[in-house]
C-alpha cells in the first residue's frame, strides 16, 4: 500500500501543523550553549516541591545520616502499596522483591554480590542516603524517585528488612 | 603321572606366587595413590573449598570485586599471593581486613590506607558474618587459575559462518543448474519438433494449418459491455489504492529508525525483565515518558561491561560489547580505571513516537491514573530488538480505545460519587472513558 521507507518518518500533509513551534522534548536547540533543549535547573534554585539534602556524598556524612536522619513521613502518610510498587520497579530487579538480594539480574548472573538486607546494619537514614547518592556499585536513584517517593521506598525497605530479620 | 602332576602343581604355585607378587605391587601402587590423593585432599582442606568459595564470593564480594578486572575495588585473582609478594601481608591481615576494614585503616596500617585512598575512599563493607574458613574458601576460589576461554566456540562460529556462506553459494549453483537444465529441455523439445516436421514433410503428410480467428483484443474492443465493466473495475481499484495511499500519509506505523546506540529492548525488558518504568521513570509522573539519562544506564552497566546472553549471526557478542563501549564513551566512563573522565557527549536518539503539535497526550494520565500497560500502545516492546512504532497513533485509533476501555473505578474514593451518577445516567455497570468525556474535542485539542 505504501512506498515509505521504515527508516524514515512518513510524509505529512501540513508539516506546519505537525511540527511544534516550541522546542520538542529532548530536541536539539540553538537557544542554549550546549545545544540541547533539556537543561539542568539554574544553579542556586530549587524546583517546586523539592528541598535541599544537607548530607554530602562522603563516608562521614553516610555515618551521620545513618545515625540521625529520620523520615519526615508520619506513620499515616506511609503507603505500603506505593512503596512496594516503586521498590519492585527500581530496587527489586537487583535486591529481589523480598530484599534477600535475589533479584532477576542476580539470578541471571548479570550483577552479583547483592547483599541480603538482613546482613547489613542499615537504618532509614542510611537507606535514604544510599538511594540519594548510591553506594559503591549502586548508582543514585534521585533522578528516578522524588523526595517523597524515596521516603516511601525507605519505609518499605525497612519493613522488608524487619520481615527478613524475624 | 605323579611327577607330571607335581610339575603341574609346581607350575600353578609359581603362577600364583607371581600373581600375588603382582598384586602386592599393585597394592603398593594403589596405596601410594590413595595416600597421595588423601594428602592432596588434606592440603586442599587446609586451603579451603573453591566451589564453596565461589558461592560466597558471588554472594558477598562480586558487587565490588571482579576476579580479573578492576571494579569498585581491586581485582582479586591471586590476591593472597599478590599481597604476600608485594606488601608482605599474610592471611591474618586479610582476615582482619575483611572482618572490619575501617578498623584496619584507623589502626594506621600503611597498605590499608594506601588502598583506601587509591580507590576513591570507598569504604569496604565490614563482613563480621564471614568466618575464617569462609575467607579461606573465598581465597581458594580467587587462587584458581584463570579458565581459558573455550576456543571451540569461536571456531564453531566461524565454521557455521562458512557453511552459511557455502549454502548461499550452493543455492546460486543450484539455480544456475536449473536454468541450464530447462534451457536444454526447451532446446531438446524444439529439435524434436523440427525433426518430426521434417519426417512429416518427407513422408508427404499435410499438417493442418491454423485457421485465422479475430484476435482477442479486437473482440474485446468490439464488446462495449465488457469495456464498460473493465473501466468501472479499474476506476474502483485505483480509487481504493488512492484512498489507501492518502490515508497513510502522516501515519508512521512501522517506523523503525536506526538509533545511535543499538539498545535492545528485547534483552533489557524481555530477557532481564526490567520494568519499563525503571528507565522511563517520568512516564509515571509527567507528560513525556522520558528518554533515560545515561546515569540510569550506568546503574547497571557500571558492573555489566560485556554481553553474555544469546547471540545470533547478526548480533554477536562483539557487536553488543561494542554498543556498551559506545555508552561508556558517551557518558565518559573509563572502564579500565573505573572512573568518570568528565568528557561526555549527548547521544542523539531518534524519536520514534511523535504526536502532531495539535494533539495533547499525557503519559502519566494513562500510565499512573488509567493503569494502562505500556504494551497496549507500544506493542510487544519486550520482543523488539529494534523498536518500531506499533500503533498508528491516528485519532481514530485513540477514539476507538476510549470507547472500548473501561475506567478503573475501584479504590478511587475521590470520584465515587461522580462514577455512581454517570453509571446511573448511562444505565451501565462499567463506565468507558468515552462516557466520562473521553471523546470531547477539547480534551486533546486545545
Amino acid at each position: 500500500m505504501s512506498c515509505k521507507n521504515d527508516n524514515r518518518p512518513n510524509y505529512q500533509y501540513m508539516p506546519n501543523m505537525y511540527e511544534s513551534v516550541g522546542y520538542e522534548t529532548y530536541s536539539k536547540s540553538t537557544a542554549f550553549k550546549n545545544g540541547v533543549e533539556a537543561q539542568l535547573p539554574v544553579e542556586g534554585t530549587i524546583s517546586r516541591g523539592h528541598s535541599l539534602y544537607d548530607y554530602k556524598d562522603t563516608n562521614e556524612d553516610y555515618e551521620l545520616a545513618k545515625a540521625e536522619l529520620k523520615s519526615p513521613l508520619a506513620a499515616n502518610e506511609i503507603d505500603e502499596k506505593v512503596g512496594k510498587e516503586l521498590y519492585n520497579i527500581y530496587c527489586g530487579i537487583c535486591h529481589g522483591n523480598r530484599g534477600a538480594g535475589q533479584g532477576t539480574l542476580v539470578k541471571r548472573e548479570k550483577i552479583l554480590g547483592i547483599p541480603n538486607y538482613a546482613d547489613r546494619d542499615i537504618t532509614e537514614g542510611s537507606i535514604y542516603h544510599v538511594i540519594y547518592y548510591g553506594k559503591n556499585t549502586m548508582g543514585s536513584y534521585a533522578g528516578q524517585l522524588n523526595e517523597e517517593e524515596r521516603w516511601q521506598v525507605t519505609a518499605y525497605v525497612t519493613s522488608l528488612r524487619n520481615a527478613l530479620i524475624k | 603321572m605323579k611327577k607330571s602332576y607335581q610339575k603341574l602343581e609346581d607350575n600353578s604355585i609359581n603362577a600364583i606366587k607371581q600373581m600375588t607378587h603382582c598384586n602386592l605391587k599393585f597394592r603398593a601402587l594403589f596405596l601410594s595413590f590413595i595416600l597421595i590423593t588423601f594428602l592432596s585432599a588434606s592440603l586442599f582442606a587446609q586451603e579451603g573449598d573453591a566451589t564453596a568459595g565461589k558461592t560466597l564470593f558471588n554472594a558477598n564480594c562480586a558487587s565490588c570485586h571482579k576476579l580479573d578486572k578492576k571494579a569498585t575495588g581491586p581485582a582479586l585473582r591471586n590476591v593472597e599471593q599478590r599481597l604476600l609478594e608485594e606488601s608482605g601481608l599474610d592471611r591474618d591481615w586479610i582476615y582482619a581486613w575483611i572482618k572490619n576494614s575501617s578498623a584496619v585503616i584507623k589502626s594506621g596500617d600503611a597498605y590499608a590506607n594506601k588502598i583506601y585512598n587509591d580507590y576513591n575512599k570507598s569504604a569496604m563493607t565490614a563482613f563480621p558474618q564471614l568466618s575464617t574458613s569462609d575467607v579461606d574458601n573465598i581465597l581458594a576460589y580467587t587462587a584458581q587459575p584463570k579458565a581459558e576461554k573455550p576456543v571451540a566456540t569461536a571456531t564453531g562460529a566461524v565454521a557455521e559462518n562458512s557453511t552459511g556462506a557455502g549454502s548461499g553459494i550452493s543455492k546460486n549453483v543450484l539455480l544456475a543448474a536449473l536454468v541450464i537444465l530447462f534451457g536444454l529441455l526447451a532446446a531438446g523439445l524444439f529439435m524434436v519438433n523440427k525433426t518430426l516436421r521434417r519426417f512429416a514433410s518427407e513422408k508427404g503428410i499435410q499438417l493442418e494449418e491454423k485457421s485465422k480467428r479475430t484476435p482477442l483484443w479486437q473482440a474485446f474492443v468490439k464488446n462495449q459491455f465488457l469495456l464498460l465493466v473493465t473501466a468501472i473495475f479499474f476506476l474502483l481499484a485505483s480509487g481504493y489504492f488512492a484512498y489507501g495511499y492518502f490515508m497513510q500519509v502522516g501515519v508512521d506505523q512501522g517506523y523503525q529508525p536506526v538509533q545511535p546506540i543499538h539498545f535492545s529492548h528485547k534483552i533489557h525488558a524481555g530477557d532481564n525483565k526490567i520494568d519499563c518504568k525503571y528507565c522511563h521513570s517520568s512516564a509515571r509522573v509527567s507528560k513525556t515518558s522520558g528518554i533515560p539519562s545515561l546515569n540510569v544506564c550506568m546503574n547497571c552497566h557500571k558492573s555489566i561491561y560485556e554481553y553474555n546472553g544469546e547471540t545470533t549471526a547478526e548480533y554477536s557478542k562483539e557487536f553488543y560489547d561494542g554498543e556498551i563501549k559506545k555508552l561508556y564513551e558517551a557518558v565518559g566512563w573509563n572502564d579500565a580505571e573505573q572512573q568518570y573522565t568528565g568528557e561526555t557527549k549527548p547521544v542523539e536518539w531518534v524519536r520514534i513516537h511523535n504526536l502532531p503539535d495539535f494533539a495533547y497526550f499525557n503519559h502519566s494520565q494513562h500510565v499512573s491514573v488509567g493503569g494502562v500497560d505500556c504494551q497496549t500502545c507500544h506493542g510487544p516492546i519486550q520482543e523488539m530488538e529494534i523498536v518500531e512504532q506499533y500503533a498508528p497513533l491516528t485519532m481514530g485509533w485513540c477514539i476507538n480505545c476510549h470507547r472500548e476501555t473501561n475506567v478503573k473505578t475501584e479504590g478511587n474514593a475521590y470520584y465515587t460519587k461522580i462514577h455512581e451518577q454517570l453509571s446511573k445516567k448511562y444505565n451501565v455497570d462499567k463506565l468507558t472513558v468515552a462516557m466520562q468525556g473521553g471523546l470531547e474535542c477539547g480534551k486533546c485539542h486545545y
